[in-house]
């Protein structure tokens, strides 16, 4: 066969084939016997002119899917992509190889990969793209699949599959990935055909960046990918399931406008879609226009700055006091890009209850889903906030601001004047130092500690699991945040077992070079729970205690070992840098410190006390005014 | 709103895909949606598929689930038959085991009643088909049940269409 004898672009007695005649030697099929019997440079010769005469015929020849992905890659504009590589996917990847156009990121695991392809998305507005192999590559996905789609992320995620004739026959690596994570995406599909790959990738972009945006799962069969097809990327998309809304009705937003205009204590909600729909300084500018003050979601944090005069807090199971204070007495509450989840609205039935409620969000279904909406509007935040900023009047709030005032001055945000080091002590030092840059979080006490009290001004930017809460997020996030921006600071906050869940990241910072701040907030507790635990529980500390195990056991909670592992060792193990903070007094210097390494990520471990808790705190079932503010 | 449970119909057209059908089905059961029937047949456009469901769910749960299906990037239109008039029937096959020649009899006089067909017949057993409403289905299948021994059931679950002038089910 031609091909088999071209294979490696070497033809017999050394005459080098270009790669062009071998794929035209593919297309033409080949026959055997003739072919033969011909001399390879009689073939390389007969091949050129069919190059030429294709290319005279103004027909583009045929390439493999492999490569028209990476061709759609470049016309999307991808510049980085996260990739694992694997049997099914080892011909991308050599695709790959052979540019230099698109950055290719080798993290350590693929659950850390689609966090930093998903922060990466966050951060830069771009679509993240994750390339991983079938079968266990895939599947490790899913976290992180089911991160981005709660948190609205817009991601693109080839997966590797089997060949076409052995789905089905539970082949090695082979799992029905697009049925996995069937109700984790906003689209999955498998390319069944090489003339769809094309179309499919397109439609993958848009989807995952249009209306809510969403990953997008795309499964590429091995024999698929390698089939000959047309090179051409469509640039256009119409798919007729999928019309996304974008633009505002105007009578219901008036409608809205004016119920602002005449309440007595207006109140802005902002969720995550202001800062997905990157209307932040168009809000801001509304709110200034109408002095109307501004409650916010831990995902919509930073949608005016938070040390704007307006802006009184998060709300929900930990947010300040007045935010909270305020939705129950507020009667009017204009939300936008939020869907009230269970952590923000604490008992259904009691939430805003002397309120008519206006809901502006892209995503129908969020509309009058858990909360009965008064004038509901569709429509992407930064369309309504814009025609809402044209149309926006000065509204009398003086009234209810003092009353917001003096519940803030009744129970201000702030931790008891320990003498030990406090998570606020940490966070605050971190306002101070840095005025532009990028915070990721894990999930539990630190995250909800960075939520109530990091300053997210005009430069900054939260990033954080929000809706699916993963632990594990922080440490990927970090690094995919300073891929997309490298001319930011990028720091992460980690809790000591969130840490632990994507601690081989490690490597993948150091070989990128990315000089990221880790916090670590060690209290050798999963301290969430045991915070429960200790309110709720009777204080029995089960399975929260980080150094609990056979000793623990044996000696009946007597002794337990040292701490493991040791953050600051670990960290020159791999080849960063590792520093241990105890007291208050050596924070700044430890950040100081930190600054200086450029070229490899800190890791700073910060030893905390367990018995801090995080309030104020819902209490569990309760309403957004029932909270414990300390015991 | 009303918060009683009721039951529904919903039209959809969707891509004739593979897994389409799967995800249909997942969004029910994910999220806890009752699912009543649920039938799907391609249309006149090989590429589109139509499904007729029935649930039964209270107002919002009801609209919440017309969005969620709305939203699926596999779904191009919703239609829900709840309030408008439609011509709606299901197929119902009704076997009769060990028949007395007296059962016989009584079967017949069912099919014709209820305007059934005798489709097969053998020693001892008789096979009827209805078609016609779900509800009706339901009584017969409970009057069957009552009247024989030994019932054999397959039901095929409602297919719907918009009425042209009629005003009735």
């Amino acid at each position: 066969m031609i091909p088999a004898l071209l294979g490696n672009g070497i033809g017999c007695r050394g005459i080098l084939v270009p790669a062009e005649c071998r794929e035209i030697s593919l297309n033409l099929g080949g026959n055997t016997d003739d072919t033969f019997a011909l001399s390879i440079q009689m073939l390389r010769a007969f091949f050129l002119q069919e190059v030429l005469k294709k290319k005279e015929a103004g027909k583009l020849r045929k390439i493999t899917g492999n490569k028209l992905l990476v061709r759609a890659l470049k016309e999307e504009g991808v510049d980085t992509i996260f990739g694992y590589p694997g049997a099914c996917t080892i011909d991308i990847s050599d695709e790959l190889y052979k540019q230099d156009d698109i950055r290719v990121i080798l993290p350590r695991h693929e659950q850390a990969l689609v966090h930093e392809a998903d922060a990466y998305a966050r951060t830069t507005g771009k679509v993240g793209v994750c390339l991983v192999t079938s079968g266990p590559g895939a599947t490790n996905l899913v976290t992180g699949l089911a991160t981005a789609n709660y948190d609205s992320v817009p991601l693109v995620c080839f997966t590797g599959q089997v060949a076409k004739h052995l789905i089905g026959n539970d082949a090695f690596q082979e799992v029905d990935i697009v049925g996995i994570t069937r109700s984790i995406t906003k689209y999955g599909v498998t390319v069944r055909s090489r003339e769809d790959l094309g179309r499919i990738i397109k439609e993958a972009f848009y989807i995952a960046r249009t209306g809510r945006p969403g990953p997008v799962l795309i499964d590429l069969p091995k024999d698929v990918m390698g089939e000959l097809g047309s090179p051409d990327y469509p640039d256009s998309v119409n798919i007729r399931g999928y019309k996304p809304n974008t633009s505002v009705h105007m009578g219901q937003l008036k409608r809205a406008l004016k119920m602002l205009k005449k309440a007595k204590k207006p109140l802005f909600l902002a969720g995550g879609g202001v800062n997905i729909a990157r209307a932040n300084k168009l809000f801001t500018e509304v709110v200034n226009k109408t002095n109307v003050p501004v409650v916010t979601t831990i995902m919509g944090r930073g949608a005016v700055p938070t040390d704007h005069p307006l802006f009184i807090g998060n709300l929900g199971m930990h947010g300040q006091y007045a935010a909270n204070m305020a939705v129950g007495e507020c009667d009017l509450l204009f939300s936008i890009g939020t869907r009230f989840n269970d952590r923000i609205t604490g008992k259904l039935h009691a939430f805003a209850p002397n309120a008519q409620i206006v809901h502006i969000d892209i995503d129908t279904a969020s509309i009058s889903r858990n909360i009965h909406v008064h004038v509901p509007i569709v429509a992407d935040a930064l369309e309504a906030v814009t025609k809402m900023n044209e149309y926006v009047e000065s509204c009398e709030t003086e009234e209810w601001l003092k009353r917001i005032l003096a519940w803030k001055a009744e129970h201000p945000l702030t931790m008891k004047n320990y003498t030990h080091m406090t998570p606020m002590d940490i966070i605050e030092e971190m306002n101070r130092q840095f005025d532009d840059a990028i915070i990721t979080t894990d999930v539990g006490q630190h995250q909800m500690f960075v939520t109530q009290y990091a300053e997210i001004t005009e430069k900054k930017q939260l990033v954080t699991s929000g809706g699916l809460g993963t632990m594990g997020y922080g440490f990927p996030a970090a690094i995919g945040a300073k891929l997309g921006s490298p001319d930011k600071t990028v720091i992460s906050i980690s809790g000591d077992g969130g840490m632990q869940m994507n601690i081989q990241e490690f490597a993948t910072a150091v070989l990128e070079e990315l000089p990221l701040i880790l916090c670590v907030f060690n209290n050798e507790y999963l301290g969430m729970v045991r915070q429960w635990q200790k309110l709720f529980y009777g204080k029995r500390y089960g399975m929260t205690n980080m150094r609990a195990g056979a000793l623990y056991r044996r000696t009946n909670g007597e002794q337990m070992p040292e701490y493991t592992p040791d953050f600051v060792k670990l960290a020159e193990s791999y080849g960063g840098k590792g520093l241990r903070v105890t007291k208050k007094e050596e924070i700044a210097a430890a950040f100081e410190e930190a600054k200086k390494n450029t070229k490899v990520p800190t890791l700073i471990e910060f030893i905390l006390d367990p018995e801090d808790l995080v309030y104020p705190m819902i209490q569990p079932g309760g309403t957004l005014e029932q909270m414990i503010m300390d015991c | 709103m009303d918060n009683s449970m009721k039951k529904r119909w919903i039209s959809l057209y969707v891509e004739n895909q593979v897994g389409v059908l799967s995800k249909i089905s997942g969004l029910f059961s994910g999220k806890s949606y009752n699912l009543d029937s649920l039938t799907v047949g391609t249309t006149e456009d090989p590429t589109i598929s139509r499904m007729t469901i029935a649930t039964v769910s209270d107002d919002e749960t009801f609209e919440q689930i017309k969005k969620q299906l709305n939203r699926m990037i596999e779904v191009i239109k919703v239609i829900d038959f709840t309030d408008i008039f439609v011509r709606m029937k299901e197929i119902l096959y009704v076997k009769v085991f060990n028949c007395t020649p007296e059962a016989k009899v009584e079967v017949f006089q069912i099919a014709e009643t209820f305007k059934a067909k005798v489709i097969d017949y053998g020693r001892d057993s008789v096979l009827v088909e209805f078609v016609q409403t779900a509800t009706k289905n339901d009584a017969v299948v409970k009057l069957m049940k009552e009247e024989f021994k030994s019932i054999e059931v397959v039901r095929g679950g409602s297919v719907g269409i918009e009425s042209i002038s009629m005003m009735e089910r």
